[in-house]
């Protein structure tokens, strides 16, 4: 695994998400309200801007998901699946934080 | 090969066969030659007296664009047919020109009853028909003087209404004992009598009329009691009579009480001739409402389409109307008159209402009613008639038929009169097309789309349609948005951790969090952005700016009125220039700069606030823009300064956060530059101040904004308004502009009207203070954000490469400006749906 550091934790609020570069791969990274971290493409399937992150996160049925902010779809945090057109995926990404750092991997 | 129809006159009847044919003509087998002696097309004449209560002819013209460019409708004005050839199948008209035809369709009308007492024809003495008939008496009529209606019948009533809206003192003399002898009974007239006794009326009643006096013009009235009335403006209001002049003329038979006689398919006793609406006598018998008129036009287009037999199906002539400010309803064997017939009354003299039912003889079933006062239960009785009563009748008449559901309705009882709709029909619909609210019910089914009264009736049908109009607001919130706003309000909750914690389940979702934040801000909770706040917005109000189809974002400086220096355009043309900008001006009088990527967009709006430009709001669910037409600083026709008055309001309700956008304008004469009556709240110019229009919308479903109140000063004008938007910001739908929410009022306007500008619910002191707290804490978001780290910090293309541009956003060159490129990236892998396989 190559982890790459993002940012601080104190930029990334609860329920909110930030975008980052990997080498050439937008990534949306996010923080739930109970302190998950979760790491999904940027790149809206839909539409193809990088757009992800600003998204409104929330649940649906108790899946964390986030919205895409351009069409509205709604996608799973968890496993990128897009929950209103199960024929949609978004990559997913491992992440973790260290100490403060939040860090995302390319897989 | 296409065939021509005749219609000869253009009213609401003649304007309904047009519209249906053209409708179900898909073949456009007809074509169709209007023929109308008015000046102007078809209009509303039911609603005619809202001419005088600041209405326009526009206002209440039936003719849309659409009939006027059809190719198949030609459409004459100031055309009077004079002959009719029924051998050779021409009509000729007073002009001498002749026309043929293929079929011919009267639709004539009716004309007032003068009756001939000595005077009737001197200057002063007008009757009550047509925009030119309220047009002379507007002009003759003298503010403080007595004028005179000859007739207490509803037109009567109306006229008399009409003359007190034009500052008089109105007399109504009535030969017959009380008020409205057709409709009501003598304990109900005599409640009326007080009712509009109490609103300055003075009635002469079981009074016969003598003479009009006077040489050259009326000067007063005598009556045979010898009473003599000054006044020097006399209506008549005594009945109408079918215009069946052309009988003779085209040979063909009249009714023994007069109108082109014709059978249960509306054919004369000519072939190829049909007579409709008001100068039609069916079987005999001529009928004065428009419903009858309408089931008419469209039994008739449905012959000539060959879609069916078309019989008129018999009319049912209820009534329910507020005629000034009073409810009176009357419905099936009012009178009771039914054999055996027996009547249940309910009498409070104290309050002014009076209810009477009559009932069979056994008193099982319900044969017709009156009500005065308080009619909300007509609703819920009128479809009752002839049917088992299905509550006791005192329970029948609480309010709003609280006592009955409408199970007890057979499928085929006529559940709105108006447009002849059947609670089958809209039960049907609801299911099929699987409607969700009124406002859908009344597009597919016409129900409840003229007066009203059946709505009430609409909505416990989708209820007991099972489509329930589910009120939650999403999976999270089981409340509707205009409940959450009563909880936020009531218990101060300040955060929407807190509400969805205390009210609410799971997380949120993009559906409550932005209808949470937009309630939390309208209750002024601070800058949208701060703290847990700028997790909930949409990304519109994240990046206080427009997401456009490339992830880039919009910039709208606020432009109030549409009125700019040349300074401030030099300045938006700087900072286009300097980021590069597409450029454009908007729908909303104001310039619109595109393509600026979200780490741009704090250094684009530090330039515009240091000009003194500040947010425009075109990202938030808030006030967008207040257009103005330049008014009579320079317009030659303008009364009132309207880019002044445009500038106040759109200062005023500027960052105004609601539950959809907000759309205004301001034209400064009724020429309406401003297009005002396609906006939320638009005002428009009289001579003596302002007409204020409300729930007015363009985008999927155009509608016209409807008078909320005429010829106000500015402060009652901004006064209406203020409660106007907190009304609907507290009790609107999540996303449903003021069009639908007037629409979906129990009452529509005029409840509203009762609520915003009378204070029915004594709520327009807290209102009105809710709006002040808006002004006087309004702060310009886009300086909240400049000068506060924490905030700007967000503004980055990425958290760990902020001056790496987003690689996903190009643009390419179009006339000399930049637009978004072809999607260009390699697009992330979307496996095609799975698809059933089909052989
Ligand atoms: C820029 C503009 C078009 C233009 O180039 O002229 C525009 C652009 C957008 N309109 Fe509009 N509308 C614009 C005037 C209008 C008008 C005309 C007017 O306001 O005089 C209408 C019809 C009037 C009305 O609203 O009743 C209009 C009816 C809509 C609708 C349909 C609303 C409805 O009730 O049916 C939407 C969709 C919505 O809001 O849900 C919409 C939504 C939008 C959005 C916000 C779509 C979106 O979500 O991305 C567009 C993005 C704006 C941007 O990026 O800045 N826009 N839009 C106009 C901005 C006016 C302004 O200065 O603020
Ligand atoms: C003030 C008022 C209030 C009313 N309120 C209600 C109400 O609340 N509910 C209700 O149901 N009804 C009401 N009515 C009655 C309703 O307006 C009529 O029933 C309806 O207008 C009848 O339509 P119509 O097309 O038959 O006649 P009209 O609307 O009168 O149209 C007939 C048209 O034919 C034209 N015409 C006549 N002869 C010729 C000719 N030879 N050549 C060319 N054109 C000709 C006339 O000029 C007229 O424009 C009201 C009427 C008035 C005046
Ligand atoms: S609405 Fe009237 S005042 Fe305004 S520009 Fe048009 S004509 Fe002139
Ligand atoms: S009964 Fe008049 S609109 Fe339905």
């Amino acid at each position: 695994m190559n982890w790459h550091q993002i940012c601080d934790i104190e930029l990334l609020l609860p329920e909110y998400g930030v975008p980052a570069l990997i080498g050439e791969h937008p990534v949306a990274v996010f923080r739930t309200h109970d302190d998950e971290l979760y790491a999904i493409g940027n790149v809206d399937p839909f539409c193809g801007a990088g757009v992800m992150s600003r998204g409104i996160v929330g649940d649906r049925g108790g899946e964390p998901t986030v919205a895409s902010p351009m069409l509205k779809q709604v996608f799973s945090l968890r496993t990128g699946e897009c929950l209103d057109d199960p024929g949609a995926r978004l990559p997913v990404f491992p992440v973790r934080r260290r100490e403060t750092v939040v860090e995302v991997a390319l897989p | 090969m296409t065939r021509t129809l005749v219609v000869v006159g253009h009213g609401m009847v003649g304007h309904r066969l047009v519209e249906t044919l053209r409708d179900r003509d898909e073949a456009n087998a007809w074509r169709i030659v209007v023929l109308g002696e008015e000046p102007r097309p078809a209009y509303d004449r039911v609603g005619l007296s809202s001419y005088l209560d600041g209405k326009s002819a526009e206002d209440l013209s039936l003719t849309g664009q659409d009939v006027l460019d059809d190719p198949m409708v030609d459409l004459r004005l100031n055309a009077a047919v004079t002959g009719v050839d029924t051998g050779a199948r021409a009509v000729t008209l007073d002009s001498g020109e002749s026309l043929t035809y293929d079929a011919l369709v009267l639709a004539t009308g009716s004309k007032p009853f003068v009756p001939p007492v000595p005077g009737h024809q001197l200057p002063g003495a007008f009757v009550y028909r047509t925009i030119d008939d309220l047009d002379a008496i507007r002009e003759a009529a003298t503010e403080g003087r007595d004028g005179v209606v000859i007739g207490g019948g509803l037109l009567g009533l109306e006229a008399a209404n009409a003359l007190r809206l034009l500052g008089m003192r109105p007399h109504v003399v009535e030969m017959a004992p009380r008020l409205m002898p057709l409709q009501v009974d003598e304990g109900g007239g005599q409640v009326l009598r007080g009712l509009v006794e109490e609103l300055g009326l003075t009635i002469h009643a079981g009074a016969a009329t003598q003479s009009l006096d006077g040489e050259e013009r009326v000067t007063g009235v005598t009556l045979a009691d010898g009473t003599v009335i000054d006044t020097d403006l006399v209506v008549f209001s005594a009945g109408v009579r079918p215009r069946d002049e052309l009988a003779e003329i085209a040979g063909v038979a009249r009714g023994e009480r007069g109108g082109f006689l014709v059978d249960d398919a509306c054919r004369t006793s000519v072939e190829g001739v049909w007579a409709i609406g008001e100068c039609a006598a069916v079987e005999g018998r001529c009928y004065g409402l428009v419903a009858p008129g309408y089931a008419m036009a469209e039994g008739v287009a449905d012959q000539l389409l060959e879609l069916g037999e078309g019989t008129f199906p018999g009319a049912d002539m209820s009534t329910k109307l507020k005629l000034l400010g009073v409810d009176v309803a009357s419905f099936g064997d009012a009178h009771g008159t039914t054999e055996g017939a027996l009547e249940v009354v309910y009498a409070n003299n104290a309050a002014g209402t009076y209810a009477k039912l009559v009932l069979s003889d056994d008193a099982r079933v319900l044969l017709g009613g009156v009500l005065v006062g308080d009619a909300s239960a007509y609703a819920v009785l009128r479809p009752l008639v002839d049917r088992e009563l299905p509550a006791p009748p005192e329970q029948l008449l609480l309010p709003a038929g609280s006592g009955v559901d409408s199970g007890a309705l057979p499928d085929d009882a006529t559940v709105c009169s108006c447009n002849n709709v059947t609670k089958g029909e809209i039960t049907c619909a609801i299911a099929e097309h699987g409607l969700a609210d009124v406002p859908e019910v009344k597009s597919c089914t016409k129900a409840g789309t003229s007066c009203g009264s059946c709505v009430p009736m609409l909505k416990t049908l989708l209820n007991e349609c099972g489509v329930v109009t589910s009120k939650a607001l999403c999976e999270h919130f089981t409340q509707s948005r205009a409940e959450l706003f009563e909880i936020a309000q009531a218990t101060g909750i300040g955060s929407f951790s807190e509400l969805i914690a205390k009210h609410g389940s799971g997380r949120g979702c993009d559906i409550c969090k932005p209808a949470v934040a937009s309630i939390l801000a309208s209750l002024g909770n601070g800058h949208i952005l701060e703290g847990e706040q700028a997790s909930l917005q949409d990304t519109n109000d994240r990046f206080l700016a427009n997401i456009q189809r490339n992830g880039t974002y919009s910039v709208v400086p606020r432009v109030p009125g549409g009125e700019i220096t040349p300074e401030k355009l030099i300045v938006l043309g700087e900072v286009a220039k300097e980021f590069g900008l597409y450029t454009k001006i908007t729908g909303g009088q104001r310039i619109d700069l595109f393509g600026a990527r979200v780490e741009q967009l704090p250094e684009i709006w530090k330039k515009l606030v240091d000009a003194g430009f500040e947010s425009g709001h075109a990202y938030g669910k808030a006030l967008r823009t207040v257009k103005s037409c330049v008014g009579n600083d320079w317009c030659r026709y303008g009364v009132q300064d309207s880019v002044s008055m445009a500038i106040r309001l759109e200062l005023r309700y500027r960052g105004l956060r609601s539950p959809h956008k907000l759309k205004s304008a301001v034209s400064g004469c009724a020429r309406e530059c401003a297009e005002a009556r396609g906006k939320d709240f638009g005002v428009i110019a009289t001579d003596k101040g302002w007409n204020l229009y409300v729930g007015g919308n363009g985008g999927f479903t155009p509608r016209h904004a409807e008078l909320l109140a005429a010829d106000l000063d500015d402060e009652r004008l901004i006064q209406l308004i203020d409660r106007f938007l907190m009304f609907y910001v507290r009790t609107a739908d999540r996303l449903q502009r003021t069009s639908a929410w007037v629409e979906s009022l129990d009452g529509g306007l005029e409840h509203l009207k009762e609520v915003v500008v009378e204070d029915s619910l004594g709520i327009a002191e807290e209102l009105e203070a809710a709006m002040q707290r808006h002004v006087d804490t309004y702060s310009d978001e886009w300086a909240g954000v400049l000068s506060d780290p924490g905030k700007l910090s967000r503004f980055v293309s990425f958290v760990n490469a902020p001056d790496a541009p987003d690689p996903t956003i190009r643009f390419i060159e179009e006339r000399g400006q930049i637009r978004p490129g072809p999607v260009s990236l390699p697009m992330p892998e979307i496996v095609a749906p799975k698809q059933e396989v089909r052989s």
